[in-house]
């Protein structure tokens, strides 16, 4: 049962304010914000008390999204409803920030009004509330010169244009009806990959949790058919069949899809709803099939001048044609750091020494797969001994790498049956995130 | 917060809102009716407006609609006069063709919580609950609940709740939730909602159409109910197992709750249960929120107090990604330590270790604490890793390495050699004042070892009136009356210093109390003195404690799936920002359930004092009240070390194989083997073990991990005979059980002394053979009887044969209690 629910952001401002049972004074939002920010540590933990209120919270595009509540309630059905409140709010505003919570209060009103009756959760479905919401959302969108590049010459289509713009899914699901139906429907495979390099170079731990989302635009449902690759297998005990073999060790399903197919052809059948579930969901632990995407050779050692020589060179494993990007590495450096002198191999990367967080981040914008780059950086640390060499490291990497899955789990097709009408375009996306990807040094 | 400006914004407001050019174009009154809500949930009081949004009302703009009563929900309360014309509008809505109307109307006027317009309320609400559509339904019933708890005094018609549970049948899943929650809340000084069989069955049958949010619901209301057979029970619980594997963590959650209510009376379904959730629980440690990973972590916390080693192999899923935020890490290192064992220690260790030169403290400090942890059953490891530590000279690493050290040395006596050494020159980098008081409880225990210690303390003393913490300057005191005890010509002068500014210059009262104490103290002798501050030493036996004992389910099933784990308090019994170890009470619980089972098989119930050292006391009236000897108490001290009990037990072994086959009437000490067959020991766990013998002040000293062949447990006991009027009958009893697995325990039959206490209290079935004083060449000779038992190899001094076949009793009892646990 929920008491209360608000939406702040994160300077503690009242976005949204909605109190289902009327129990509570008003100033609890004060209270609340007030417990916070008196947390020592950037990240204050979930659940906090006021007596005998309960705040669980969530942190998702820089908001804080809270509801109040009894002891007694579900964590997991709490935080899972918070959870699901800031997909839809997205789904309905089109994105997730501050601004579009505050340009849209009135539509996420009305869809609080409709998820939550008297503390009681109703419907989450996108499909039922969709009956119900009324407002249109507010969008506000930027002009971007991109949109322009995409109509080529005379109107004639480009090359360009049968890539979607990154912004294309991030806008409101309600509109479609207004702007002359202009259905679409993506679907993304994104995964995560959590690594641990031991500092002999042995892999230590490889952790992959993947996601087939489906975000739909389409009007009217239809039913839709995800072909997945044919080897696909799950478990352990499976026999490899000829070929890469694509397996995962355990996998679940969203309960609207239909599975009839699956265990024959590894077909995924559901009618979607408008706005973004998760079909399928996967993991796949120590056994990656595809080497890791990036290899790290660090030498360090202290030069005569009391300086700390660090040499890193880092090399992607990619297949040559892909790339990542957005690699960032973090070195931590011994604590009291001074100046940091730095030669990168390239002009693309850049460097610099956070004495905050007491690390060197390196920043690569595009790394080609096949490739190594490698950087010298010579630390000026007045109080180096020997025993600071153990500060340095372990050195940890995020990156974003498109057009790749981990697993290598593949979309072999996608199908709506009936065939729509109007014009319909079908976009497939694969992404691998770093969750946490550490190499000891 | 307030807002600059609010009245004239409001002034502002209502001049448009009353502008008929305004209210005649929909769109720009819309706008303005946007703008008031805006205003208010910006946190400004806009309800002088609400006359004019009342007007507002009236409109076929259901957008507008849903805006005005936002406003009106939120103000009504203020003016209840003005509310009422909102009534009439409402009432009208209700009759609206559209269902959303209807229930857009039936919802608000619910919601503005008015206790003197509900007698306009009940009748648009009793034909709500039988309207067409479902929507309107869902909204009437809950409607009824806030009825209730707007006037929770009056009572609510009884045909209305007769309605609510025949809606319980309601095709729609939703209304169907919706009549339990209501009924719950009506029903609320009744217990809550009836739950009988068929309700039970019913929601049972529908529960698959119902939304997760609805089984959540569904399945927490029915933790009430209590099958009436065993049948019952089992088709109840599978029906529900796809759900235990729910991949949606609040389903999963609700479900293993209820499992482990139904099935509280069967723990061995209760320990399935848990099993098979371990994998979506799991997984939910990987989940893409944060927030739901935090909770998964903690529940997998509950489950570990149970079943210790459930997530042993899956150690690496609690490995702390870099990136994640601080208060996940220290619940994954909680984690982390309790799965433990002779596998994986070295790659936790080595993960740990990375740890503790993380940027945040916090994880540093805790990743510190943890490693101590581990070093309670590894200790050697574990030192090489906390003094590596110190070599960084950081002085937040540096006082947490002290801090756990200090911790470590109180429980494993054994460790303070590695320690003192690595103690040296650490007093230059501690700055904070935990680590400080650490380091100097150290100092004055252990200072005989440690050459710079009273150099470090004169440091402090002379430095003493700067001192700002009145912890360090209490510490300071009571470790230089102890470094004065072991080292007194170095430390002498700088006592009667010390002692003087205290007792002369110092303000605090405490402070200067505990001196004079002291100072009065040393006019007592030396020894009087040494009696007072070297009195309590830490327990060597607290060595082998080397985790809890598995706690039964039931001690957390209730706050499972609630937001008790999740919550700040919950973490703190095991922080390690406490004093010195001495001044936390050691207090070996009984546990409950184990001692009532234990009780009923007449064992002599031993009470365990608050201190530290168990006394005895014979409760054993009813126990051994029909024996003919005296009642034999067990007791634990004076300790035996056990470098003491390896020493003596090679001794007597020694002895015993050089006297051979002969007979041991020499001497006073006896040395038995016997076997008792109880297989089932071997898969009980080495706390529980420890925890049944301590029950009954048996020590154990040292054992195997469970399932590891050959399995080996030595143990030790005082045992007196209070009724013996003359010598303090106490005997000092060494033993040994061993289980080499295969059915290879070939042991004489020999009867001889079956008329034994233990066959006239009828335990002699349970007792399988009993033979006193027989060699080893001997037994492999005899028997010829092949069975998988326990060899117990005892070991007694001075000899007291009826005190050893007493304690034989006991131990059987214990080992048989415990197999029979298991099973």
């Amino acid at each position: 049962m929920i008491s209360q629910v608000f939406i702040l952001s994160s300077k503690g401002d009242h976005l949204i304010h909605k109190d289902f049972r009327g129990q509570a004074g008003n100033d609890i939002v004060s209270t609340f914000y007030e417990k916070v920010t008196a947390l020592t540590g950037d990240q204050p933990p979930v659940v906090m008390n006021h007596k005998d209120l309960y705040f669980v919270h969530i942190r998702q595009g820089g908001l804080y999204w809270v509801a109040t509540t009894t002891v007694g309630s579900s964590p997991f059905a709490i935080i899972e409803f918070l959870n699901r409140l800031a997909a839809l709010v997205k789904d309905y505003c089109g994105s997730l920030s501050e601004k579009s919570v505050q340009m849209n209060f009135a539509l996420i009103y009305e869809l609080l009004d409709e998820i939550v009756d008297y503390g009681y959760i109703q419907t989450t479905s996108s499909d039922v509330l969709k009956n119900f919401i009324q407002t249109e959302a507010v969008t506000s969108r930027p002009f971007s010169l991109f949109d322009l590049s995409n109509v080529g010459l005379f109107g004639a289509e480009t090359q360009q244009s049968k890539v979607a713009p990154s912004s294309a899914a991030t806008r409101p699901i309600q509109s479609s009806r207004e702007q002359g139906g202009k259905s679409e429907i993506f679907v993304d495979v994104i995964e995560r990959m959590t690594v641990v390099i031991g500092s002999n170079g042995v892999l230590m731990k490889a952790d992959v949790e993947g996601e087939i989302r489906v975000k739909c635009y389409m009007p009217s449902c239809s039913e839709m058919r995800i072909g997945l690759n044919e080897e696909f297998s799950i478990g352990k005990s499976q026999l490899r069949g000829y070929g890469a073999a694509v397996r995962v060790d355990e996998c679940s399903f969203h309960q609207a899809v239909r599975l009839d197919e699956f265990d024959s052809h590894r077909i995924l059948r559901l009618c979607p709803s408008q706005g973004e579930q998760t079909v399928m969901q996967y993991q796949l632990s120590d056994d990656l099939p595809s080497a890791l995407p990036f290899r790290l050779f660090p030498t360090i050692e202290r030069d005569n001048g009391g300086r700390l020589l660090m040499y890193m060179k880092l090399r992607c494993d990619l297949p040559p044609k892909s790339a990542a990007i957005n690699v960032c590495a973090t070195i931590p450096v011994p604590k009291g750091s001074v100046s940091l002198s730095q030669e990168l191999s390239s002009p693309d990367q850049s460097a610099e020494l956070k004495p905050q967080s007491r690390a060197v981040v390196w920043q690569i914008a595009r790394f080609a797969g096949g490739t190594q780059l490698s950087a010298l950086f010579k630390l000026e640390v007045p109080s180096l001994s020997s025993a600071s060499m153990l500060e340095v490291g372990p050195v940890g990497l995020s990156f974003e790498l498109p057009k790749i899955t981990a697993t290598g789990l593949q979309i072999r097709f996608l199908r709506l049956s009936p065939v729509q009408p109007g014009p319909s375009q079908r976009w497939v996306r694969y992404v691998t995130h770093s969750d946490s990807y550490t190499i000891r040094i | 917060m307030p807002y600059l400006g609010g009245e004239e914004t409001v002034r502002e407001l209502r001049r448009a809102l009353s502008n008929p050019n305004v209210q005649s174009d929909p769109l720009r009154y819309r706008n303005t009716i946007l703008k008031v809500i805006r205003t208010m949930s910006q946190g400004v009081d806009v309800s002088g407006l609400f006359s004019e949004m009342v007007k507002a009302c009236a409109t076929v703009d259901v957008v507008q609609k849903k805006l005005v009563y936002v406003f009106l929900c939120s103000y009504a309360t203020l003016n209840p006069e003005l509310s009422l014309l909102v009534i009439n509008s409402l009432r009208k809505d209700c009759q609206d063709p559209n269902p959303m109307v209807r229930s857009l109307a039936l919802r608000n006027m619910t919601n503005l919580r008015l206790p003197s317009l509900v007698e306009y309320v009940e009748q648009p609400l009793t034909a709500g609950l039988r309207d067409r559509a479902a929507c309107v339904r869902r909204v009437a019933v809950l409607g009824w609940a806030k009825l209730h708890n707007l006037q929770p005094s009056s009572e609510i018609d009884a045909a209305v709740v007769n309605e609510l549970y025949s809606l319980l049948r309601d095709p729609d899943p939703v209304v169907m939730v919706n009549c339990l929650r209501a009924l719950e809340e009506i029903l609320k000084e009744e217990g809550g909602v009836a739950i009988n069989k068929p309700i039970t069955h019913h929601l049972l049958n529908r529960l698959k159409e119902c939304d997760i949010w609805g089984q959540c619901e569904v399945l927490r209301v029915l933790q009430r109910y209590r099958p009436q057979s065993e049948d019952e029970l089992f088709d109840i619980l599978s029906l529900l197992d796809s759900f235990l594997v729910s991949p949606h963590p609040p389903v999963m959650a609700a479900t293993l709750s209820l499992f482990l209510s139904v099935s509280s009376s069967l723990p061995a379904v209760s320990l399935a249960a848990l099993e098979r959730v371990s994998g979506p629980l799991l997984a939910a440690c990987g989940s893409g929120s944060r927030e739901m990973r935090f909770a998964a972590v903690c529940h997998i916390q509950l489950l570990l107090r149970s079943v210790p080693g459930l997530l042993g192999v899956h150690y690496k899923r609690f490995f702390c990604g870099y990136a994640e935020p601080a208060y996940i890490k220290e619940r994954k290192m909680q984690v982390l330590v309790e799965l433990v064992n002779d596998e994986n220690v070295a790659m936790i260790l080595d993960e740990l270790k990375g740890y503790c030169t993380d940027v945040n403290i916090d994880t540093a400090q805790a990743a510190i604490s943890a490693i101590g942890r581990i070093g309670r059953s590894y200790s050697d490891r574990c030192l090489q890793i906390l003094t590596g530590l110190l070599g960084l000279k950081q002085d937040h690493i540096t006082s947490a390495v002290v801090q756990t050290m200090r911790d470590l040395v109180w429980v494993c006596p054994q460790c303070s050699d590695t320690v003192c050494l690595a103690l040296e020159g650490c007093e230059e980098t501690l700055q904070d004042i935990q680590g400080r008081q650490a380091l100097l409880w150290l100092l004055g225990v252990y200072g005989e070892r440690i050459s710079s210690a009273p150099y470090t303390l004169e440091v402090l003393i002379d430095g003493v009136r700067s001192e700002a913490s009145l912890g360090i300057k209490m510490e300071l005191l009571t470790a230089t009356m102890r470094l004065f005890l072991c080292r007194p010509a170095e430390t002498q002068d700088m006592l009667g210093r010390l002692l003087h500014y205290c007792i002369e210059e110092e303000t605090d009262m405490c402070m200067r109390d505990q001196a004079l104490l002291y100072y009065h103290l040393l006019h007592c002798g030396i020894e009087e003195t040494r009696k007072v501050l070297q009195g309590r030493r830490s327990d060597p036996s607290l060595g082998v404690l080397i985790g809890r004992p598995a706690k039964p389910v039931s001690q957390w099933a209730r706050c499972f799936n609630t937001l008790e784990p999740l919550s700040q308090g919950a973490v703190e019994a095991e922080s390690a920002s406490r004093g010195s170890p001495e001044h936390m009470t050691y207090n070996p619980k009984p546990n409950a359930d184990l001692s009532d089972t234990l009780s009923c098989s007449h064992i002599q119930e031993i009470h365990s004092g608050s201190d530290n050292a168990m006394r005895c006391s014979d409760s054993s009236t009813d126990g051994l009240a029909s024996s003919i000897t005296a009642p034999l108490s067990l007791c634990l001290s004076p300790a035996v070390s056990p470098e003491d009990f390896e020493h003596l037990w090679l001794q007597r072994q020694a002895l015993h194989t050089e006297r051979g086959a002969e007979k041991i009437e020499v001497v006073d000490c006896a040395w038995i083997e016997e076997c008792v067959r109880c297989p089932a020991v071997l898969h009980c766990s080495p706390q529980s073990l420890q925890a049944a013998m301590q029950l009954v002040n048996i020590q154990t000293l040292a054992f195997t991990p469970k399932h590891t062949l050959p399995w080996r447990v030595y143990l030790y006991t005082h045992t007196q005979r209070s009724h013996s009027t003359d010598a303090p009958n106490t005997t000092l009893i060494l033993g040994e059980l061993l289980c080499t697995g295969e059915a290879n325990q070939k042991a004489g039959v020999k009867k001889g002394t079956a008329d034994s206490e233990a066959g006239a209290e009828g335990k002699e079935d349970q007792l399988v053979r009993k033979e006193m004083v027989a060699t080893a060449d001997r037994l492999s000779e005899d028997g010829q009887e092949e069975e998988e038992g326990i060899k117990v190899t005892l070991n007694q001094q001075p000899r007291d044969d009826d005190a050893l076949r007493q304690f034989l009793t006991v131990l059987t009892t214990v080992l048989n209690t415990l197999s029979s646990e298991k099973d």
